[in-house]
């Protein structure tokens, strides 16, 4: 008799990385990737293994999702909408809440067109992949998130990615596309995995003087960067030369849910081409009131802005001060992220850090810059000054134990 | 610039990233032979994009898996 564990079949590709998590495992580790949250006490406290825990890896920057405002609007919604709306947007998939959400973002970015997606990573999916076409090229960023990746995969477009950050080297690539062809840069405004913003300002003035369009993925810079928390393109002058803000509403608004802004007068197109977008049921009634809600409560949201930023400051100098590697040497988003020698290390840590009752990030290659293994924190606008002390004294303690610091 | 000199430029280009010393033919594999990772392959691109002026896009990068047919492409390329 075969052993279906010992027979190649289409599971065998993924037997490197069965072997290296049931080495990790097998030391008695908790699975990082594997946590269940068994209640959830506020945007910044959940009971993690029956012990209170302070989160700080969630994305909900704002902490918007126990909001009494956003609440309200969700259990409206579902008495008055039902549960679903069991179909596409094109079809018997666009309720009010919809057409609310999306005047929600026109109003909070001060653009012509909002597209609301099922989630984040179906509007990088949907919009790239449909807008750059055979013969065309898409230049990006070699650090863009998976989404992003996916989306170019999916099109029939010439993909060339530069260097992260690097403004000379994608000025030398978009200088090599052939006349004629159709160009599309693509950036983020805080790229996740450190923590650290792009110089957009310049990359997009490069990227115009090339006749190229420009896409921004601000996912995890909305609610929170530039003066009215439009984001990284906002915060640095140049949102007016973006063509296309891709967002989320699964961190600073505290749903799920993706969008793509635009002032291009052709956007609404978009509704009938993009397949992402088509074949997919739209969102449910309670989670578009609740974004709406949101997204209109983040609009006035300055104060909340202020005090994030006073933890992001506080936390990096915190743990820069107790000797530990960081992403990035000055804070520059609402993420911090602390480098783990290896992914063993790293893993303990992790663990050692549920134990001290904080939970944080594991994330490893592939998703990871350069093989890298990282400990990646998210603060909350939430989270007291005092939290973050705690937080500080956890990694201390946790550091040490691990032999980190 | 002919085949043998567009292989012999590439061939400069590639000793900084042949750390095993490999002897470099036309079926020498990058991922299986040479054991280059993707940030290696991509700093590598990065190198023969710019000695030639040219794009490599990823959808072409895909069809190249060894010594060989990258120099083919690179003579190509540069038309």
């Amino acid at each position: 008799m075969t052993d279906v564990l010992t027979q190649t079949d289409l599971f065998s590709k993924f037997d490197p990385l069965i072997e290296q998590r049931r080495a990790l495992l097998s030391t008695g580790l908790t699975d990082p990737f594997n946590l269940v949250m068994e209640r959830v006490l506020s945007p910044t406290e959940a009971i993690c293994n029956g012990r209170p825990t302070i989160l700080l890896g969630t994305y909900n920057y704002m902490g918007m999702t126990f909001d009494p405002d956003v609440i309200a609007a969700g259990k409206q919604a579902l008495d008055e909408f039902g549960s679903g709306t069991t179909g596409s947007r094109v079809l018997n998939g666009t309720y009010a809440g919809h057409r609310a959400v999306e005047d929600a973002l026109r109003e909070f970015y001060a653009m012509d067109h909002a597209m609301v997606f099922s989630t984040g990573y179906q509007a990088n999916l949907g919009i790239i992949s449909t807008i750059a076409g055979k013969g065309d090229y898409i230049v990006l960023d070699i650090d863009s998130h998976a989404s992003i990746w996916d989306g170019c995969k999916m099109g029939d477009a010439e993909v060339v990615p530069f260097k992260h950050n690097d403004i000379e080297a994608m000025e030398k690539r978009l200088r090599r596309i052939p006349e004629g062809a159709g160009k599309l840069v693509v950036l983020e405004g805080v790229y996740s995995m450190l923590g650290d913003i792009a110089p957009l300002k310049e990359m997009i003035a490069v990227a115009k003087a090339h006749g190229a369009m420009v896409l921004v993925d601000e996912a995890h810079s909305m609610g929170f960067i530039g003066p009215n928390g439009r984001g990284v393109a906002e915060d640095q002058g140049v949102l007016d030369q973006v063509d296309f803000v891709i967002g989320t509403f699964s961190k600073s608004v505290g749903t799920v849910g993706g969008f793509c802004v635009s002032n291009h007068p052709k956007f609404e197109i978009m509704r009938l081409v993009c397949r992402p977008y088509v074949f997919t049921a739209s969102l449910p009634p309670s989670v578009v009131h609740t974004a709406a809600t949101s997204i209109r409560k983040l609009m006035h949201a300055g104060e909340k802005r202020a005090h994030l930023w006073e933890n992001s400051r506080t936390l990096h100098a915190g743990l820069i001060a107790r000797g530990f590697a960081l992403g990035t040497q000055t804070p520059q988003s609402a993420i911090i992220s602390v480098i783990m020698p290896d992914l063993e290390r790293g893993a303990a840590m992790w663990e050692a850090l549920l134990h001290e009752g904080l939970y944080v990030n594991l994330a490893r290659p592939p998703a990871t810059p350069a093989g890298m293994t990282l400990l990646r924190c998210s603060l909350c606008a939430e989270h007291t000054a005092e939290q973050v002390q705690t937080i500080i004294g956890m990694f201390e303690r946790a550091g040490k134990a691990v032999g980190i610091i | 610039m002919d085949r043998a000199a567009t292989s012999a430029r590439i061939a400069d280009l590639i000793a900084p990233f042949n750390k095993k010393g490999i002897a470099i033919t036309d079926t020498v594999t990058f991922a299986g032979d040479l054991e280059w990772d993707s940030l290696t392959v991509m700093d590598f691109v990065a190198a023969i994009e710019d000695e030639f002026d040219i794009i490599i896009s990823m959808n072409q990068q895909a069809e190249i898996e060894t010594y060989g047919q990258l120099v083919d492409a690179v003579t190509r390329l540069r038309g």
